[in-house]
């Protein structure tokens, strides 16, 4: 791997030696850099000393036993809670001075492990949501409905059925978000999410009540969205045979510190993780 | 006849409730706090535009968007100074700063405008080449008189409550308020300024309460620094009866709680309207603790 020259606008951030990232990104500044993150509780360490590099392109895995600290991460990642310490580089900037916001405008977008659609609003309403600041028509427009409103809501409608039309949701525009079928719901997540154009995709457990062949059409649409947009994901997941088939990096996270990261075949093999993840000792987490 | 002419100035009583009451149920959606200031934004309101219709001799439709664009202002700071700061705090807290509002605008009030009621001249009249005043619409060989205030009430109500349905369901700003009272966590990831969408709900509210303020003050020609505390209380009832953070439930609690008052009051008594309307509205809350439009929403445990 060694030394790296940014080839973006972004200011050159090394990627240190033990990094791991997909080989087609090793030569960009890589979107997500966490160095030393952590954050307390009280007086309980949730995560401690986490360093993660994710490539701009890559699919990656966050795993670990229950309580690990993968949503605290998730968290601190979206500003949702605030670092006690360390830094997290997004696209090669410090965000130290960013909110929630302010990093969802810079491309950071995400989905919850309990699902948190606006329940009232339509399919479609979510999804417009996600579009909230690429819609561009002031209030006295929109009251007035001025004909910078309707251009705009036009040009937003057909995007947001774009959007639907990544999971064939297309007929469900109409419906209330709150009535769908739970599998929908978790796929209007990841769309209303993806409406924001993030950069970095972060999805909290995207399979979770999933049965196999819903999970199977899902990994699908994880890597299709991935070479749709070029965007990053980063993903929760405790169901193996999705972590272990479309992720290309795998970080294990125990007791909130980072273990180990690596491809799926080093993952698996790794003693330190077999005994904190997959060992007798801890009982069948997975 | 009599009573179809108690019944129009009850609906014109409850048109005002009800904008007042809107200002109520956004915010509770909204910032989930209940803004007992409210009422006296009314009060400023009807300063305002009587400061701008009698001393500098405006007409009203100058006077009443120039008031509104103030109190929008005015709610903006309160909601940025008083409430904002305690956006974490317990509910409470929140309550007792929203007492201490209202305290402040009537004391600031009794200080700059005097304690002395006013008269606010009606705007919505004209006078006859006689002499005599020409206050409404005489029907039935004169039997029954609607005047131009209620006309005026009733069809602002009625444009308000479409205007902010259309507002709230069509636009993206409207939209972003709702995805607010819904989960403000959740719309924050989407990019919604949360803040600067409370900011707009406050100075919604607040531009409404100026154009209660100028109905109100209009229909009963006085103005003191008091003016807005019954009203706003009775407009509370009114979000409360209806169903507190639901738009459609403040309209129709403020034209219900306006037609009670105004029907106690004929064929009652008096003195005892409000006793009235109050135990319409507890018995309403054993049948309907959410109210008639609210949504009953069960606690996870």
């Amino acid at each position: 791997m060694g030394k790296v020259k940014s080839v973006n606008d972004s200011p050159l951030v090394p990627l240190p030696t033990n990094a791991f990232v997909p080989e087609r990104d090793l030569l960009k500044t890589p979107i997500l850099e966490t160095r030393h993150l952590g954050i307390d509780f009280g007086g309980l360490k949730a995560v401690e000393d986490f360093n993660l590099i994710i490539g701009r392109t890559e699919i990656a895995g966050l795993i670990g036993p229950n309580g690990a600290g993968k949503t605290t991460i998730f968290n601190l990642l979206t500003k949702v809670y605030q670092p006690t310490r360390g830094t997290i580089l997004f696209d090669g900037y410090d965000t130290h001075e960013m909110d929630t916001v302010a990093l969802n405008k810079a491309g950071v977008a995400r989905t919850f492990q309990n699902i948190r659609l606006f329940n009232n609003l339509t399919v479609e309403d979510n999804v417009k949501l996600g579009l909230h600041n690429d819609i561009k028509y002031g209030m006295v427009p929109g009251i007035l409905r001025l004909p910078s409103y309707w251009k705009e809501e036009k040009r937003s409608h057909e995007k947001a059925m774009e959007l639907l039309s990544i999971f064939n949701m297309e007929g469900m525009a109409s419906w209330q978000a709150g009535s769908l079928p739970y599998g929908a719901q978790r796929r209007l997540e990841i769309i209303r999410a993806l409406a924001t154009d993030p950069k970095l995709l972060l999805l909290d457990e995207p399979a979770a009540g999933m049965n196999p062949s819903e999970t199977a059409e899902l990994m699908e649409n994880i890597v299709a969205i991935r070479d749709r947009f070029q965007i990053a994901v980063l993903l929760i997941e405790h169901d193996m045979n999705l972590v272990m088939s479309i992720c290309e990096g795998i970080a294990v996270l125990n007791f909130g510190k980072l273990i180990a990261k690596g491809t799926p075949e080093q993952i698996q093999a790794n003693p330190v993780v077999i005994e904190a993840y997959l060992g007798k000792k801890h009982g069948e987490e997975a | 006849m009599e009573f179809l002419s108690y019944l129009i100035s009850g609906i014109s009583l409850g048109s005002v409730y009800a904008i007042i009451a809107l200002g109520y149920t956004m915010v509770y959606g909204i910032a989930k706090m209940l803004n007992f200031a409210h009422g006296d934004v009314i009060m400023v309101g009807g300063y305002l535009s009587y400061y701008a219709m009698f001393s500098f001799g405006l007409p009203w439709f100058v006077a009443l968007p120039a008031s509104m664009i103030v109190c929008a202002c005015i709610g903006m700071l309160i909601e940025r100074l008083a409430y904002k700061p305690l956006r974490q705090a317990p509910s409470l807290a929140v309550l007792i700063t929203a007492i201490g509002v209202s305290y402040f605008l009537q004391n600031s009030a009794l200080l700059i405008f005097g304690a002395n009621p006013k008269t606010y001249s009606n705007p919505f009249q004209s006078v006859n080449p006689d002499g005599s005043i020409n206050a409404g619409i005489s029907l039935f060989g004169g039997q029954l008189t609607i005047t131009y205030v209620s006309i005026v009430t009733i069809i602002s109500c009625i444009i308000i409550m479409l205007a902010l349905n259309f507002f709230t369901s069509k636009t993206k700003m409207g939209k972003a308020m709702r995805a607010c009272s819904e989960d403000k966590g959740a719309a924050q990831l989407m990019g919604i300024n949360v803040n600067r969408t409370i900011s707009i709900t406050f100075a919604i509210g607040s531009a409404l309460a100026a154009v209660a303020g100028v109905l109100l003050c209009s229909s009963y020609t006085l103005i003191q620094p008091t003016t807005g505390s019954m009203p706003g209380i009775r407009a509370f009832t009114a979000a409360v009866f209806g169903g507190i953070g639901s738009i459609p439930g403040a309209f129709l609690g403020g034209l219900l709680i306006g037609i009670i008052e105004s029907l106690a009051k004929a064929y009652i008594s008096t003195q005892l309207s409000n006793s009235i309307v109050f135990a319409v509205l507890i018995i309403v809350l054993l049948v309907r603790p959410a109210g008639l439009l609210g949504k009953y929403v069960p606690e996870k445990v």
